[in-house]
């Protein structure tokens, strides 16, 4: 199923989870937040929470800044 | 209003400052209340130079160099108050009158004569002889004659002030006297001016009730001088605090022998009055300060360069014209072209008119 | 003899005053360098997507552990974007302080105080300490007190534009008028001289991210800041000796009291 990271349009495994596809990215352990479709899910969710299709995904985290 | 306002009264202590604390309090653009107490400080006094310095810098900055001449105008003296410094107090015998509204319109035209626009209106407090019907009555017989009208009567209701603002009054002088209570209440032994609370927030409900201009004042005299002059200062920021575009004037009368022969307790040196002016202009850069008839001429040119902006000139404490029947004795007698002359030898610009209102019943009138 | 100078802000009780942001800095491994010159408690950053095709740490990596995390919301153009990024940087676990930026023009950088007092609402409401940074405006500082703001960041000058107390007027009539919260300049002090002059005025605070991160040394600008804040605290707190209006009549303006 397609959905959108960043604004990068993927394709990923029906029925993946927040944490499997972040792993996918290789961005296991790093400190960040994750938005599907303008709602927050804390990180203790991220394994259960299965993506839906189309999913709108923002992975977010701390950068410099004033 | 949540909380009823109610002045600060500041121990004596409170007014002991450092010049470094007058310094400081001379260079704000708005001081603070501790700032005010420092203007007022035995150290200011002693650098009363300097604030007049500052204080003539400010008068010409907000005011430039024009100067209000108005006069009084007493319609009646029956009172039911016993202020035991008054001429009117009830107890004082002397002859009561009031004017018909016939003497009134006379006397209107007297004055308008002299070229003066701005009046002060005047009664004693006798609801049945002279109460609100009789003075809204003289307000709309002189408002066509006289675009600034001041009303220095007995506290109004909010409604009647704006009946007053109706008929054509712009302004209300209304002063406290004293803002300490316990004085106040020593002073004003009976009668309806007893009520503190009903006189000190007459200026309010006036502002309330539209009326653009209010001016407050304490009678020097009574009590030890700075701390009235510290509540007076207070009253007059929550009123421009709480109404925005209200002109707040002041003044500070000092006690003058009158027909009732009451000595004040705590008599006010000229040094000390020259000093409370003064420090009224810094804490109060905006607010026009009215200099009675009360002082002598000599002071008034002086203070009228530092800090005074409206003098009544040409002034009788008379009822009408009828003799004998003073509130109090005046120490300047000069003519409104006396005092108009010595005003342009300063340098200064005597106003007669300082504003026409465009109101309703103005028009009407007109 | 010197006693603490202590203050409080979102109920944290700090010694410092100078904030620290983290942007525009070449490399963010000097940061603990920078934090320790500037002696900085707080210490602002930005949140941005990650960049899946070269991910990093970000900046976290680089903050030394105890500093008290100041998001913004930089990027937001609206309230509604402005909590949506403050909720974000909560989820971060990193505290719940937010420093509200919302901006609508691309030339000046310049706040939107009007959406900035709706944002503050909001977050506010949500237990957030809420720092608006906002162009010194008294009645929109007033609004933001009345939101819930922990304090008020007014700016000195546009971002980044190192012009130092351009709105030094309107700032003085912040600090006299609004005495609920503490008021820490922010934003276009490009010179120790400017923050110390901020804190001679009697602001609580400055946040200076541009002028240490583009100096040529950030470590030894930090520690200029640093002793610029603390000198103008101090002059504040000595009480300065007022300026001198000029008193030079040439015949004394109470001499007529010598004749009565």
């Amino acid at each position: 199923m397609q959905v959108t990271i960043n604004g990068q349009q993927r394709e990923v495994l029906d029925g993946m989870t927040l944490v499997q596809m972040v792993d996918s990215l290789g961005l296991i352990g790093m400190p960040m937040v994750a938005e599907v479709n303008g709602e927050i899910v804390p990180r203790e969710a991220w394994g259960t929470f299965v993506l839906p299709s189309g999913a709108r995904i923002e992975l977010v985290r701390f950068v410099g800044g004033g | 209003m949540s909380q009823p306002w109610t002045p600060p009264l500041l121990p004596d202590a409170a007014f002991e400052a450092s010049s470094q604390a007058v310094d400081r309090a001379l260079s704000r653009a708005f001081p603070r209340l501790m700032d005010v107490a420092a203007l007022l400080s035995p150290e200011a006094s002693r650098r009363l130079e300097d604030l007049a310095a500052v204080a003539a810098a400010q008068t010409l900055r907000h005011f430039g160099r024009s100067r209000l001449l108005f006069t009084p105008l007493y319609v009646a003296n029956f009172c039911q108050n016993h202020c035991r410094y008054c001429g009117y107090a009830a107890h004082v015998a002397m002859p009561r009158l009031r004017l018909s509204l016939e003497e009134v319109a006379a006397e209107g035209e007297r004055i308008a004569a002299t070229g003066l626009r701005h009046l002060l209106l005047l009664t004693g407090e006798a609801p049945q002889r002279a109460g609100v019907d009789y003075i809204l009555d003289c307000i709309r017989l002189l408002a066509p004659r006289f675009p600034g009208l001041a009303l220095e009567v007995f506290a109004l209701t909010e409604a009647d002030y704006a009946r007053a603002a109706q008929a054509g009054a712009t302004a209300l002088t209304l002063y406290q006297e004293t803002y300490v209570p316990s004085v106040y209440r020593a002073m004003h032994p009976a009668g309806p001016k007893a009520n503190y609370r009903f006189r000190l927030e007459a200026p309010a409900r006036a502002a309330a009730a539209g009326l653009p201009s209010v001016t407050l004042g304490v009678l020097l005299g009574f009590s030890p001088w700075r701390q009235d002059v510290l509540a007076l200062v207070a009253h007059a920021w929550h009123l421009l605090e709480r109404f925005p575009g209200l002109e707040v004037g002041v003044s500070l009368p000092r006690l003058r022998p009158h027909a009732g022969g009451f000595a004040a307790p705590y008599p006010v040196a000229d040094r000390d009055f020259v000093h409370a002016i003064v420090a009224l202009r810094l804490a109060l850069p905006m607010a026009g300060i009215t200099l009675s008839t009360r002082e002598a001429p000599r002071l008034r040119d002086g203070l009228v360069r530092l800090a005074a902006t409206k003098l009544s000139a040409g002034v009788r404490t008379s009822v009408g014209s009828v003799a004998g029947s003073e509130q109090f004795a005046i120490c300047d007698t000069r003519s409104v072209a006396e005092m108009a002359a010595m005003l342009r030898q300063q340098g200064l610009q005597p106003v007669f008119k300082d504003w026409q209102p465009l109101g309703e019943a103005r028009e009407q009138a007109a | 003899m010197e006693r603490e100078d202590v203050w409080e802000l979102g109920g944290r009780t700090l010694t410092s005053r100078l904030f620290l942001g983290t942007g525009k800095l070449g490399d963010e491994s000097c940061l603990p360098a920078v934090c320790a010159a500037a002696g900085a408690e707080v210490i602002t950053v930005a949140l941005r997507r990650v960049d899946l095709q070269a991910p990093d740490q970000g900046v976290l990596a680089h903050i030394p552990d105890g500093m008290i995390l100041l998001p913004n919301t930089s990027g937001a153009r609206t309230a509604d974007e402005a909590v949506r990024l403050a909720r974000l940087a909560r989820a971060m676990g990193c505290g719940h302080w937010v420093k509200i930026e919302i901006i609508r023009d691309a030339r000046y950088l310049l706040p939107d105080n009007e959406a900035t007092v709706r944002a503050t609402e909001i977050l506010a409401r949500e237990g957030f300490v809420v720092l608006p940074y906002m162009s010194p405006d008294l009645y929109a500082a007033r609004s933001l007190v009345d939101a819930g703001a922990a304090a008020v960041m007014p700016l000195g000058a546009p971002i980044g534009s190192n012009r130092g107390l351009a709105t030094r007027e309107l700032i003085a009539i912040l600090l006299e008028e609004i005495s609920a919260v503490p008021i820490i300049v922010d934003a276009g002090l490009g010179r120790p001289s400017h923050a110390a002059e901020a804190m001679e005025m009697g602001a609580a605070a400055c946040l200076v991210n541009t002028a240490i991160a583009t100096a040529e040394d950030p470590v030894a600008m930090a520690r200029a800041f640093a002793l610029g804040v603390a000198g103008g605290r101090l002059a504040y707190l000595a009480g300065m000796p007022a300026v001198r209006q000029q008193a030079s009549a040439s015949s004394p303006l109470t001499g007529f009291l010598e004749g009565l």
